[in-house]
């Protein structure tokens, strides 16, 4: 089946299984994907009335992870539609308790990875005013121009290593499991950063932070930062400075990224939501592989066990007290 | 006086003003991403894209700013004020908008009551040198929200792009400083249809779409609506929107001590924040992103209009372009209003 298909024949199940759910209340609400209103952009959308689930739409650019939403929607069933990453991060959020088992129910979409917007605008000379796909290409129209580009040379980075594009545990899924390899190799990106020196690495850290404007962007729409009170907001005892000191912002992102770990799918929600473009998923990546390689733990795929660092056994090893 | 000035004088000006004056202008960090900063060279200086990430309010209100800095020595306390603006400063290359918008902080920060030096005193000491919008964005709303690309108030100099030149027009007592300028030539009449065409190609562009005008009644009117249990729900709590919001201007005043010594700092706050609202007591009455947005939208406007008679957005787009999760802020005004343009209805409730 051409890609163009079986995008239509998943929007249409997943319209078809969100109508489902809401007649029969099985849930209250489905959270899916709608229309943006600029080009190469959708949406988060609630659904509530079954009438209306035509607004729910399927395309390269569904990339937000929407199991962050499932914190503010704690008294509700809700209908999830998810990706591969979204689903893990669902998995890892129900180890740490944050919701009830029978208050969610997850329509699960093979992803086909999702395109990388800015990379797309970036290729072409102005902007962007109009934007449609066809099978594997995106048809971009602006002011004075017109270009057709392959959907797969514009992959978000997160989304080429990605090796769970198969949604674990959904309850449904909506259209044909995926072939599960990466395009890229998956750790490559903190490969590359590992084999720079310290000062490189420093460096590279030092550049990519010094833009950060403390909107907290990163740790909003990530599902796994959910604490009441965050570690940078906390005035006694205060960790931090509030203003944009240097130190206070490398701080910030190094123990941003430590809290992430065995936890993290490695969705790039955070990068993607960045204003400021600050490289951050190569951080998580290193953490992801470290707990990969020591434990043999990835993510939101084993639904017994904690994460390593979120448990403890009198047999742990513990080399490291001296 | 209408002047210009050919863009191969366009570095030595830049030079000119760097001997002179602290010159601020966009500068690209990395591709794509763009803030005001002081220029040290002329070719720092990247006017490639319409408008920096960052507005232009963070040189008259910047991100994190030291009000004082307290030092304990003994039993005398001494205290060290850090308002001065030492240099004469000018802001080159901001759009309308963003020179709107800090006339619209200006109305808040600069009172008949009370002043705040740190606001006054960098804008009594900056020439503004306006750029004209030859390429709003689908995004600018500029005109609904009461501005225009071309809008020259608040700027003492106020340049056109050209192509092989830049028109100058000098429009304020600071601006004629520059009327005997070496590297300002005599614009002639072809120049003036130039600039007309491209005022008009602009203004035709970015349209009367958005029903701004009257918004500050009909808001009054949605005291309990289910809108603003809709609009808010796909808000994840992020600060971007207030934050490269060229009107907002909310702050937040801490002191960072280190033993005996020490500051006090006015950093950006936001009220989409759940810090913002919370109080000593834990007690926190905007508990919710439905609060916040209600306050967002309403001090935008709704509030503001009331104290200030216009509204606190000037359509840059900027919340629209950044939002990770796509708010569009345009629809939220249309769901306000029953004349909805086609094409633009949106589907929230």
């Amino acid at each position: 089946m051409a890609t163009e298909d079986k995008r239509k024949t998943i929007q249409d199940k997943i319209r078809e299984k969100a109508k489902d759910l809401l007649s029969n209340n099985t849930v209250d609400v489905i959270i899916g994907f709608g229309e943006g209103s600029l080009p190469l952009r959708t949406t988060p959308r609630f659904i509530r009335n079954p009438e209306k689930v035509d607004r729910l739409i399927w395309n390269s650019f569904c990339e937000n992870n929407l199991s962050t939403y499932l914190h503010k929607l704690g008294q509700f069933k809700v209908g999830l539609v998810v990706k591969g990453c979204d689903a893990r991060s669902v998995v890892a959020l129900s180890l740490e308790k944050r919701f009830k088992p029978d208050q969610l129910y997850l329509i699960g979409v093979p992803c086909q990875r999702m395109v990388d917007r800015r990379k797309v605008s970036r290729t072409v000379k102005g902007e962007i005013l109009q934007a449609r796909e066809e099978g594997d290409l995106i048809y971009i129209k602006g002011d004075g121009f017109e270009v057709s580009l392959n959907r797969d040379d514009f992959l978000y980075s997160s989304c080429q290593v990605c090796i769970h594009r198969n949604p674990t545990h959904a309850d449904v899924l909506v259209g044909d499991p995926v072939e599960e390899s990466p395009l890229k190799e998956t750790y490559q990106e903190v490969k590359a950063f590992e084999k720079m020196s310290p000062e490189e690495r420093w460096r590279f850290f030092e550049k990519e932070t010094s833009r950060c404007i403390r909107c907290y962007a990163c740790r909003e729409v990530c599902p796994m930062c959910y604490c009441t009170e965050c570690f940078v907001d906390s005035s006694n005892p205060k960790w931090m400075a509030k203003d944009l000191s240097p130190a206070d912002l490398e701080f910030y992102h190094i123990v941003r990224a430590y809290h992430q770990t065995g936890r993290c799918s490695g969705c790039g929600a955070c990068e993607r939501a960045c204003p400021m473009e600050i490289r951050l998923t190569y951080l998580t990546q290193k953490l992801n592989m470290d707990v990969k390689e020591l434990f043999d733990f990835e993510t939101g795929i084993d639904t017994e066990n904690l994460p390593p660092l979120s448990t403890y056994e009198i047999e742990d090893k513990q080399e490291f007290i001296k | 006086m209408k002047l210009k000035l050919n863009k191969k004088d366009f570095k030595p000006f830049l030079q000119s003003l760097i001997e002179e004056y602290d010159l601020f202008a966009p500068v690209q960090l990395v591709e794509g991403v763009s803030v005001f900063k002081k220029i040290d060279h002329p070719d720092e200086v990247d006017l490639s894209t319409p408008n920096p990430q960052k507005p232009a309010k963070e040189l008259f209100f910047p991100q994190s700013e030291t009000m004082f800095r307290y030092e304990k020595a003994g039993e005398k306390n001494k205290m060290t004020s850090t308002e001065e603006v030492k240099r004469e400063r000018i802001l080159f290359g901001a759009r309308p908008c963003d020179i709107e918008a800090i006339s619209i902080i200006e109305k808040v920060f600069v009172g008949e009551e009370c002043t705040d030096v740190y606001f006054f005193e960098k804008r009594k000491k900056t020439t503004i040198i306006g750029l004209g919008c030859n390429h709003p964005l689908s995004t600018c709303f500029c005109s609904s929200a009461g501005g225009d690309p071309f809008l020259r108030a608040g700027s003492d100099l106020f340049f056109i792009d050209l192509g092989e030149a830049y028109f100058v027009e000098l429009l304020t007592e600071k601006g004629m400083v520059f009327h005997k300028n070496k590297f300002f030539k005599e614009a002639d009449s072809k120049d003036l249809t130039f600039v007309k065409e491209l005022e008009e190609k602009a203004f035709e562009k970015v349209g009367y779409s958005i029903p701004v005008d009257g918004i500050e009644k009909r808001l009054n009117l949605m005291g309990e609506s289910l809108f603003w249990d809709r609009v808010h729900e796909i808000c994840m709590g992020c600060r971007i929107c207030t934050y490269l919001c060229p009107t907002c201007h909310c702050f937040d005043i801490v002191d960072e001590d280190e033993h005996q010594t020490g500051q006090r700092v006015r950093n950006w706050d936001s009220c989409l924040s759940s810090l913002y609202s919370l109080e000593t007591s834990g007690h926190n009455p905007r508990p919710t992103t439905r609060e916040r947005t209600h306050q967002r939208l309403m001090h935008k406007f709704n509030y503001y209009p009331k104290h200030f008679g216009q509204v606190a957005c000037v359509g840059c787009g900027r919340c629209i372009l950044y939002c990770p999760v796509h708010f569009d802020i345009r629809q939220a005004i249309l769901w306000t209003s029953s004349k909805r343009p086609r094409g633009l209805e949106g589907g929230m409730i």
